[in-house]
């Protein structure tokens, strides 16, 4: 077991979820409650991450991370470090590549409440702010709920875009799935096992967790 | 606990190394020895020369790169990356693997690699990606040399570094490979199958000239490490891994 990339792993997911679930909630509430023409158009790109290969997303990411680009260059001139091969390339990397997977589920949630409590809020003189924290946010918990774990098992197991930005340093970019690729090319078997094991558990939990949420809110749907 | 990981002052206690694949078991060796005796830690990348070279241009916080191909080396030295031209640490041998149980019979002259390929007993043979690996250039050039490229072609896999050709070759998913030497005297792959060593003049070409060299951001801890990589007791786990110990004059 490599308990310095299982660590980083966390990290790494956690920040992501930080950085990444507070504008995913408004874009998701934003998208459930506009009648915009092009809409399609804007959740069709924020689905990209979900049908484009890692490969591609990571060969942008690092042409965007060099230290010419425009991202890269003015990363390295406010901190003095690289973007690629660092933990924070990692983190812009997941962000990106989790928007789907933190968008979706809590979009659903909010185009699942139905527009009458909306206009009940709006008589009883509710602003859309306090509208928004004590009717919105409770309904569409489990939507909430289930894009964190979602996003969080996600970046667990992003594989090749890490691959691709992140240069395979222990402690830094050495993720829990780079990990086992490097054990089983270093013919240890015994810890690439017992880490796929584990991602295996964590994400057949999560599969169970994000499901029963999804169901719930289906229930609440469907009952007057 | 939240917390980034290291800052570069503390990155600089344990440096990021990067090392090609062929050293895999042999640098591990010498850098648990290191710590033994100094108690200062590196921390190790291995994978392909080429793919590290890349990534050093692009600003990949490596503090010492240990190369399979000393033209990397002086790649990165024309960009004004490294400290120096660095120092010739090894040379590395190429041999014919066949794990067991495979209906291929290694010997040094590739005699029975040549007939095999002839009446069907290859399907699977794994090199290193000749494009970004070393190792992988001289098994190609070895081949060439021998007529052999052309026929085997078909049958080719490619490691993505010499270890991943290695795991190809050694885990019985082929009938055999070419890999380093280093790689095929360790333990855990020796005990998988046989192997005969490849003459060098037939990759004279690609001679597997192992360079090492610090970058301009190496440490003091990268430095020691270095120059520890250069003393009795590291060399002589390079000679018992099958490396040849380079003498040149490193000034």
């Amino acid at each position: 077991m490599d308990w310095t990339a299982i660590n980083l792993s966390g990290k790494l997911a956690l920040v992501t979820l930080l950085f990444l679930m507070p504008p995913a909630i408004f874009t998701a509430r934003w998208l459930a409650m506009t009648s915009l023409r092009g809409k399609h158009w804007i959740e069709g790109l924020l689905a990209l991450p979900l049908v484009l290969p890692p490969t591609v997303v990571g060969y942008y990411l690092l042409v965007a991370m060099g230290g010419n680009a425009f991202l890269g260059g003015w990363f390295e001139a406010v901190t003095g470090s690289t973007l690629a091969f660092s933990f924070t390339g990692l983190v812009v990397a997941s962000v990106i590549f989790n928007i789907p997977f933190a968008v979706q589920p809590v979009q659903r949630a909010f185009e699942a409440i139905s527009p009458e409590i909306h206009e009940a809020a709006k008589c009883c003189g509710l602003t859309f702010w306090q509208a928004f924290f004590r009717i919105d946010l409770p309904l569409a918990w489990p939507g909430i709920l289930s894009a964190c774990v979602m996003t969080f098992a996600h970046t667990l197991g992003e594989f090749g875009v890490v691959l691709m930005v992140g240069g395979n340093i222990p402690g830094e970019t050495k993720t829990v799935a780079i990990s086992i690729y490097d054990r089983v090319q270093s013919f240890d078997f015994g810890s690439a096992g017992a880490m796929s094991l584990l991602l295996l558990v964590i994400s057949l939990a999560t599969i169970g967790v994000s499901y029963g949420l999804v169901a719930r809110l289906m229930k609440r749907r469907h009952s007057p | 606990m939240l917390t980034f990981p290291a800052t570069s002052a503390a990155r600089a206690q344990r440096p990021a190394i990067a090392a090609a694949a062929d050293l895999q078991f042999a640098l591990q060796e010498i850098a648990a020895r290191f710590q033994e005796e100094t108690g200062l830690e590196v921390r190790l990348s291995f994978g392909s020369s080429g793919n590290f070279t890349h990534q050093i241009a692009q600003g990949a916080p490596f503090e010492l790169f240990l190369s399979a191909d000393e033209n990397y080396i002086f790649h990165l030295a024309q960009k004004g990356l490294t400290a120096d031209q660095g120092a010739l640490y090894a040379i590395g041998r190429i041999v014919l693997f066949a794990p067991h149980g495979s209906p291929l019979r290694v010997d040094e002259s590739l005699q029975d690699l040549r007939a095999a390929i002839t009446d069907g007993r290859i399907k699977r043979f794994a090199i290193a990606n000749p494009e970004h690996a070393p190792y992988g250039r001289a098994a190609q050039a070895a081949l060439e040399h021998e007529t052999l490229w052309k026929p085997l072609s078909p049958f080719l896999v490619f490691g993505e570094n010499a270890s991943q050709a290695t795991q190809f070759a050694a885990a019985g998913t082929s009938q055999g490979g070419i890999i380093p030497l280093s790689l095929s005297k360790a333990p855990q792959i020796s005990r998988l199958g046989s192997f005969a060593l490849i003459p060098a003049d037939w990759h004279a070409g690609e001679p597997l000239r192992q360079r090492m060299v610090l970058m301009k951001t190496a440490g003091d801890t990268a430095r020691k490490f270095y120059h520890y990589l250069q003393q009795p007791t590291a060399r002589d786990i390079f000679v018992r891994f099958g490396f040849l110990l380079a003498d040149e004059d490193n000034h």
